[in-house]
C-alpha cells in the first residue's frame, strides 16, 4: 500500500481530522467564495479578511474528502498573516508542484515549464504526493481555486 | 442458498466472468472486482466480436444504397431493433427509437413531446430520486414554459412515498420517474403510478436504466407510454440508448433533431417527415453499437433475465448480510433493506471514512467502486449526505466479490486510525 502512504501522509489526516481555521467570518469586511467540485461534491467556503494588503483572518468552511478538506485547512494555515504578495506566490507554488508532477506522469519532458517560485510549502509539501493520483489533483487545488475567487469578489 | 464464497444457485458466474475480457485483468496487481455497473457494465466478448464482425463484414451507411453492404448493414440493424422491442416487450419494433443514451432519449421526450404538450400551469410530477437526467431537462422545460414540477418524496426504508399521489397528480400531464433509484436501488411501482397518471389523463414516463439491465421489463405489461434506457448499462457499448413509446404518441409528436433520414421530402419551402422510427433518428446511425446492443440482448436472453433477477435478488442478500455481520453499525447502506425491494446498488457509508477516500483504499485492493452524489443530487439532500460510496452488481459477480470489500473496508479503518 506504498501508493496511499503517499497519499494519506500523517500530517494530511492530521489537518483532515483537526481542521485549522474551521468556521466563518462576517461578510462584508471579510471577502467569501464557495467552491464546488461538481463531479464528487466536494465544498470548500472560504473567508478572508484582508486589511492593508495584508491576510488578517481566514476561516473555512465546507465539506468533502480527506484531500479536499486537508489542502484547505493547510492553505488557510498557509495564508493567515501573509500579505497579498505572498499568498500569491505560495499559490503559484502549490498549482506548480502539482502541474509539474501531472507532467512527469505524462512522461512529457518536452515542454517547458515555469520555474517553480522559491517558497517554503511548509505542511503544504505534504500535498505532493496527491499528484500520483491525479483525479485527487482537483480535490486538492479546490481549496486553493476558491481561494483566488475569493480574492477576485 | 449456499454461503460457501463464490457459489451461485442461479447462475454460473465463473462462467460469464469468462466471457468479459477485462475482468480477467488485474488492477494494481489484484484480480478487478468491479462493483460499477451501476455507472456501465462491462462488455462479453460476444458484444465485442459482433461489433468487430460488423465492421470487417458490413459496414456501410444504412437506408442509403440498394447496393449489397448498405442492404446488409440496414438489416442488421433493423434486426437489433426487433430484438430490442422483443426484449422490453414492445408490441410494435417500430416503437423503439435509437438515440445516443437514455439521457439523449429523455431530451427527446421533454423537447418534442413536453414542447408540443405543456403550457404555462402545466404539472410534471417526478420524483426525490431522479438522477438528473430526469430532473434537468425537465427544469429546462420549466424555465422555457413556466409548467410546474412536483416531486413524489420518499418514505419508509426508501421506498417512494406514495401516500399524497392522488393529490400530487391533480393537474398533471406527466410523471417521468425511474423504476429503479441508481443511488439506493428502490424499485418503484411503476404499475401503480401510471395507473394514477392515467386516471388524471397524464402520460408516464419511466426511466428504465436501472430496470432493463435486471429485471425482466414487459412495457405493455406495465401500461406506461415511454421508457428510456441506455445500452452501456446492459453490456452493450457506450453511444447507444433507446426510446421506447406507444406508436400513437410517437406519430403525434414533433420530431427532435432535423437532418437527413428522418425525412418524407424537402423543398425549398419546408420538409415532411418521415414515419416512426425514422422520424426520431436523423443522421447516420450508430450502426455498429445498435448491432452491438443487440448481441448484448442475446447474451442476456441467453442467460435468461428471471436467473438474472434471481441472482441478484441472492447476491443483495447476501451483500447486506455479510456487511452487517462484518462491520455491524459501522457501515450504513441507504435504500430498502428487503433485497426483493431493491435492485443490487448500495450506496453506503463507512464509519466516518469519506467515500471518495473509501474509493480510493478500495481501488488499491483492486475493487472498483463509484464515490460521488451519482447525479442525484436532490436525493444526496435528502438523505443529508453530500456523497456516497455506491457498490453495484451484476451478473457477472459473486459472494467472493462481495467478501473481498467487505474485508478490504478494515484497511481504510486502519488507515484513517479509526
Amino acid at each position: 500500500m506504498s501508493g496511499l502512504e503517499d497519499l494519506y501522509k500523517e500530517i494530511v489526516i492530521d489537518h483532515y481530522r483537526s481542521p485549522r481555521n474551521r468556521g466563518e467570518l462576517e461578510t462584508p469586511p471579510a471577502k467569501h467564495a464557495e467552491g464546488f467540485n461538481p463531479l464528487c461534491g466536494d465544498e470548500v467556503q472560504v473567508y478572508i479578511q484582508i486589511d492593508d494588503g495584508v491576510i488578517t483572518d481566514v476561516a473555512i468552511g465546507g465539506q468533502g474528502c480527506s484531500i479536499s478538506q486537508a489542502s484547505a485547512s493547510m492553505m488557510s494555515a498557509g495564508i493567515k498573516g501573509k500579505t497579498l504578495a505572498q499568498v500569491e506566490e505560495l499559490t503559484a507554488a502549490v498549482k506548480s508542484m502539482m502541474s509539474i508532477h501531472e507532467y512527469e506522469l505524462e512522461d512529457d519532458d518536452s515542454g517547458v515549464l515555469p520555474e517553480p517560485p522559491d517558497v517554503d510549502l511548509g505542511d503544504l509539501e505534504a500535498l505532493k504526493g496527491v499528484v500520483k493520483f491525479p483525479v485527487r489533483i482537483k480535490c486538492a487545488t479546490l481549496g486553493w481555486n476558491t481561494l483566488a475567487e475569493a480574492l477576485s469578489n | 442458498m449456499s454461503t460457501t464464497s463464490g457459489e451461485s444457485t442461479t447462475l454460473d458466474v465463473a462462467a460469464i466472468k469468462a466471457d468479459f475480457p477485462i475482468l480477467n485483468k488485474p488492477i494494481n496487481d489484484r484480480p478487478l472486482v468491479y462493483m460499477d455497473s451501476a455507472s456501465t457494465s462491462q462488455k462479453p466478448v460476444q458484444v465485442l466480436d459482433t461489433m468487430r464482425d460488423y465492421y470487417e463484414n458490413t459496414n456501410a451507411n444504412v437506408h442509403r444504397g440498394a447496393y449489397f453492404l448498405s442492404d446488409k448493414a440496414s438489416r442488421a440493424m433493423e434486426g437489433a431493433r426487433k430484438k430490442v422491442a422483443r426484449f422490453i416487450g414492445a408490441p410494435d419494433s417500430n416503437e423503439v427509437i435509437f438515440t445516443k443514451n437514455a439521457t439523449e432519449a429523455l431530451n427527446l421526450i421533454a423537447a418534442s413531446w413536453g414542447r408540443s404538450n405543456l403550457n404555462k400551469g402545466d404539472v410534471v410530477v417526478l420524483s426525490l430520486i431522479e438522477h438528473h437526467a430526469n430532473i434537468v431537462p425537465w427544469h429546462m422545460l420549466a424555465a422555457e414554459r413556466g409548467i410546474e414540477l412536483r416531486f413524489i418524496g420518499i418514505g419508509d426504508d426508501g421506498l417512494l412515498d406514495l401516500s399524497n399521489l392522488d393529490e400530487l397528480m391533480e393537474g398533471a400531464k406527466l410523471v417521468s420517474v425511474t423504476a429503479m433509484g441508481n443511488v439506493t436501488g428502490a424499485i418503484v411501482p411503476v404499475e401503480r403510478i401510471a395507473k394514477a397518471a392515467h386516471a388524471v389523463g397524464a402520460l408516464c414516463a419511466v426511466d428504465a436504466c436501472q430496470l432493463v439491465p435486471h429485471v425482466p421489463t414487459n412495457v405493455a405489461d406495465l401500461d406506461i407510454d415511454f421508457a428510456a434506457f441506455s445500452g452501456h448499462k446492459m453490456c452493450g457499448p457506450t453511444g447507444i440508448g433507446v426510446l421506447w413509446a406507444r406508436k400513437e404518441i410517437l406519430e403525434a409528436m414533433p420530431p427532435f433533431l432535423g437532418g437527413g433520414g428522418m425525412i418524407a421530402n424537402v423543398t425549398i419551402d419546408g420538409f415532411t417527415t418521415a414515419d416512426v422510427p425514422h422520424k426520431f433518428e436523423a443522421g447516420t446511425p450508430p450502426i455498429a453499437e445498435i448491432v452491438g446492443l443487440g448481441a448484448a440482448v442475446d447474451y442476456l436472453t441467453a442467460i435468461g433475465m428471471d436467473n438474472i433477477r434471481r441472482h441478484e435478488v441472492e447476491l443483495s442478500a447476501y451483500f447486506m448480510r455479510t456487511m452487517k455481520e462484518r462491520h455491524g453499525d459501522d457501515v450504513i447502506i441507504h435504500g430498502p433493506s428487503e433485497p426483493a425491494q431493491r435492485g443490487g446498488v448500495f450506496s453506503f457509508a463507512y464509519k466516518d471514512v469519506h467515500p471518495h477516500d473509501l474509493s480510493q483504499v478500495l481501488d488499491e485492493h483492486g475493487i472498483s467502486v463509484r464515490a460521488g452524489h451519482h447525479c442525484a443530487k436532490p436525493l444526496m439532500k435528502e438523505l443529508g449526505v453530500g456523497a456516497t460510496a455506491r457498490a453495484s452488481l451484476y451478473i457477472y459477480n459473486d459472494e467472493s466479490d462481495v467478501d473481498r470489500l467487505v474485508e478490504a473496508l478494515d484497511n481504510a479503518s486502519d488507515l484513517f486510525s479509526l
